[in-house]
């Protein structure tokens, strides 16, 4: 483990997933720190989607402890309700096809985004409908903090188009503007280069850096573009056939022999 | 391709003799107080023709490079036939002529869309157009029509059978705009939205019966009732998904009608209550021409002559009141955390629950809503008719309702009026075909799946803009554009 003075933000131990005889994560265990990017990788059908909806709760583990740490607060993602994992322990995903509100407007998906704190400011929904001033305020500033995302990933100018109408890699920035509209502590992004072109690669990889270092958050990330692992993140951990078989700074897993066998395959002899 | 056409136009015919020999062709009738078959092949072999050449000129007509002017000149033909040749039955006289009408409109669509090569997306595109300037001029065209439904009673040729019928319509006009929270906004299809009716109806008459509670009393507690009704129903069946949720949703409405059918002692069974009071005036004055011993009666309080119409005057705005307090609600609640809420559920739960919503929550509000909303409509039906019983609450008012929202457009406010006036504004003004009523309302809904899937006015208005000053349709021309 890299351990320098960053806590550990989420500690994955021992996690197993079965769905029925199958065993789709098998006794996982690995930290993500806080400003650090910890990459997931695996050939297919590793498990590394099936851990992110573990710890989002669209899973419940079958055996396992996900806890959350931030500052005194502790969160046991594996007994909580899964809106509660994004609205009281503010763990944000992306999915691996991207699932925007693709009726609705750009600006409207990272409003909806901004759900739990709007609520709240509309004392559900009463002194919106009475249009008091406190609500009005909220609303302009989750206008502001969406302007602001849609700045990052350079979609302002269409902000008042239908999500669906976008282009594929627009979307998925979207998906990541949108995440961070919901001021998380962990970002989990399950494959965001999926079906980018190198130039977007190199995009996404800087707003993933800049989302690090500026916003000072933890991010999780599943990737089969080893460009961009290799090329953002601290920590790797590498599954195959639902186990862990290695782990490490990029450049150490990259030389691991275990790992070079779980993608080519072993040499016969 | 001829060939082919008439191979199938021949199969069509087949068809048509198999089903028709014995439906038609053989009929029993009672002679010497026996009954003997009489042979009708006349008939057979005239509807064998004519679907023959329906259905050789709607595949001609639909080619690619189908000789559609002569099947327009051929439809146009069979239609002054249908007038002037002796047919062996009326039926048949009307078929020929709707056939050849339909004929002829298809050849028409054809020839049109030769012309400019519409396709099916494009079409698509266009009414998307029209929807987008429909909800651009929907600003101008609401308060016109707010206006206009103000003064209608006023108006000098508004006699009572029109006020009435408005009644009927804003009726279904709140209804629907009830329904479209939970339908269009929400994206969950209720089946059973009379349930909701019922129970706000059955809440007033009972309350006024048994404690003699005033309609301005018991239209809150009625929408109270209606919507806990809701709340109570949405917590097992919000588990559910889709079809499942909306059979359920039509289960829950039937259990509705049939406990108000047995439960005697209390909702008087399938007697129904009879003797609703009717509303005051704000508690004020009473709608009478001798009124009881302490009360006022209206025509006194403004000095008026009596006339049975002010009370259907009356019920006319109060109708007209609800349904204009639905409608601004729905406006607003679109541009708050709720309504948006609702329509993200509608495109994806799951993005939703992992940006914290939760689902259960938002939805049971909107069933607790729209319940409420339903259940201020079912007190004032109860008040407007003086009577009611369980047979007013069956299926197909859920499915008017529901096809006033499909029709008009999920979510489109001005839909459902549009839809309110064909579905049930048309059949009640064309009251001596009841008869043929349920079979051109088939039909129109046929014909909107085809065309219009979405239903008439679905087009979507951002509920919140970063760069404001640009109209819908500008809008809508930019998607088209990059899209």
């Amino acid at each position: 483990m890299t351990t320098d003075a960053a806590p550990a933000l989420l500690e994955v131990e021992h996690l197993t997933q079965r769905f029925g005889g199958l065993v789709a994560v098998s006794d996982v265990s690995f930290w993500a720190c806080d400003r650090k990017i910890t990459a997931i990788i695996g050939p297919n059908g590793a498990g590394k989607t099936t851990v992110f909806n573990c710890l989002t709760g669209f899973y419940t583990p079958s055996e396992g402890r996900l806890c959350l740490n931030s500052g005194d607060s502790h969160w046991l993602l594996e007994r909580m309700e899964p809106y509660r994992i994004a609205a009281a322990a503010r763990v944000a995903r992306t999915f691996q096809n991207v699932r925007l509100f693709s009726g609705m407007s750009v600006l409207e998906n990272l409003i909806v985004a901004q759900h739990v704190k709007l609520m709240g400011a509309s004392w559900f929904t009463v002194a919106g409908l009475f249009g008091l001033p406190g609500y009005r305020k909220a609303e302009r500033e989750a206008v502001e903090l969406a302007r602001y995302w849609l700045d990052r990933v350079g979609l302002v100018g269409v902000a008042d188009w239908q999500a669906g109408n976008l282009p594929y890699g627009a979307q998925r920035r979207l998906e990541i503007a949108r995440a961070m509209c919901t001021d998380p502590r962990l970002l989990c992004l399950d494959e965001p280069a999926a079906g980018l072109n190198p130039r977007e690669s190199a995009d996404l990889a800087d707003l993933l850096t800049f989302i690090r270092d500026q916003h000072r958050i933890g991010i999780l990330l599943i990737e089969h573009d080893m460009s961009v692992v290799m090329k953002i993140s601290d920590h790797v951990v590498v599954l195959d056939y639902g186990r862990k078989i290695s782990e490490g700074p990029p450049a150490q897993v990259r030389n691991d022999p275990a790992v070079i066998r779980a993608y080519l395959g072993e040499e016969e002899e | 391709m001829l060939r082919s056409a008439l191979r199938d136009a021949a199969l069509a015919a087949m068809v048509a003799l198999l089903l028709t020999m014995p439906l038609i062709g053989l009929r029993t009738v009672e002679s010497n107080s026996r009954l003997v078959v009489e042979p009708h092949f006349i008939d057979v072999a005239v509807t064998v023709a004519l679907v023959f050449l329906g259905r050789l000129g709607l595949t001609l007509a639909g080619a690619a490079k189908g000789p559609a002017w002569s099947v327009l000149a051929a439809a146009l033909t069979v239609v002054g036939s249908g007038w002037l040749l002796p047919f062996p039955t009326q039926a048949l006289r009307w078929l020929a002529v709707a056939g050849g009408i339909l004929v002829g409109l298809r050849a028409l669509v054809a020839l049109r869309a030769r012309h400019g090569t519409l396709t099916e997306a494009e079409r698509d595109r266009r009414m998307d157009r029209i929807g987008a300037r429909l909800q651009d001029a929907s600003r101008l065209i609401g308060p016109v029509a707010v206006i206009f439904a103000l003064l209608l009673p006023l108006l000098p040729f508004a006699d009572r059978a029109l006020i009435d019928l408005g009644i009927l319509l804003l009726t279904y006009i709140m209804l629907g705009w009830g329904l479209n929270i939970v339908v269009g906004l929400a994206g969950m299809l209720d089946l059973g939205y009379v349930a909701f009716y019922a129970v706000g109806a059955y809440s007033y008459a009972l309350l006024a019966q048994t404690f003699g509670f005033g309609f301005w009393l018991c239209l809150p507690l009625a929408g109270l009732f209606a919507s806990i009704y809701g709340l109570m129903l949405g917590f097992p069946v919000l588990r559910l998904r889709g079809d499942y949720f909306a059979i359920v949703t039509l289960a829950f409405a039937e259990i509705v009608r049939i406990v108000l059918l047995n439960w005697a002692w209390f909702t008087n069974g399938p007697i129904g209550i009879s003797g609703i009071p009717r509303p005051s005036f704000f508690g004020l004055a009473v709608f009478a021409k001798n009124p009881p011993e302490g009360a006022i009666a209206f025509h006194k309080l403004f000095g008026l002559e009596f006339a049975q119409i002010h009370r259907i005057i009356f019920l006319y705005y109060i109708i007209l009141a609800l349904s204009l307090v639905v409608n601004f609600f729905t406006l607003r609640i679109r541009r708050l955390p709720l309504g948006r809420a609702w329509e993200a559920l509608r495109e994806d739960e799951i993005a939703c629950t992992a940006l914290g919503i939760n689902r259960t929550t938002i939805r049971l509000a909107a069933f607790a809503i729209a319940g409420m909303f339903g259940g201020f409509a079912g007190a004032f039906f109860a008040t407007r008719q003086g009577f009611i019983s369980p047979e007013s609450f069956s299926f197909i008012e859920s499915a008017i309702i529901l096809a006033v929202v499909v029709l008009g457009g999920m979510g489109s406010q001005v839909g459902v009026v549009v839809a309110a006036l064909l579905v049930v504004g048309l059949p009640e003004a064309f009251r001596e075909l009841a008869q043929y009523r349920m079979l051109a309302f088939g039909a129109g809904m046929v014909v909107i799946m085809l065309w219009r899937p979405r239903g008439l006015l679905a087009h979507r208005e951002p509920t919140i803009l970063m760069h404001p000053r640009r109209s819908a349709c500008q809008q809508q021309a930019d998607t088209e554009a990059r899209g």
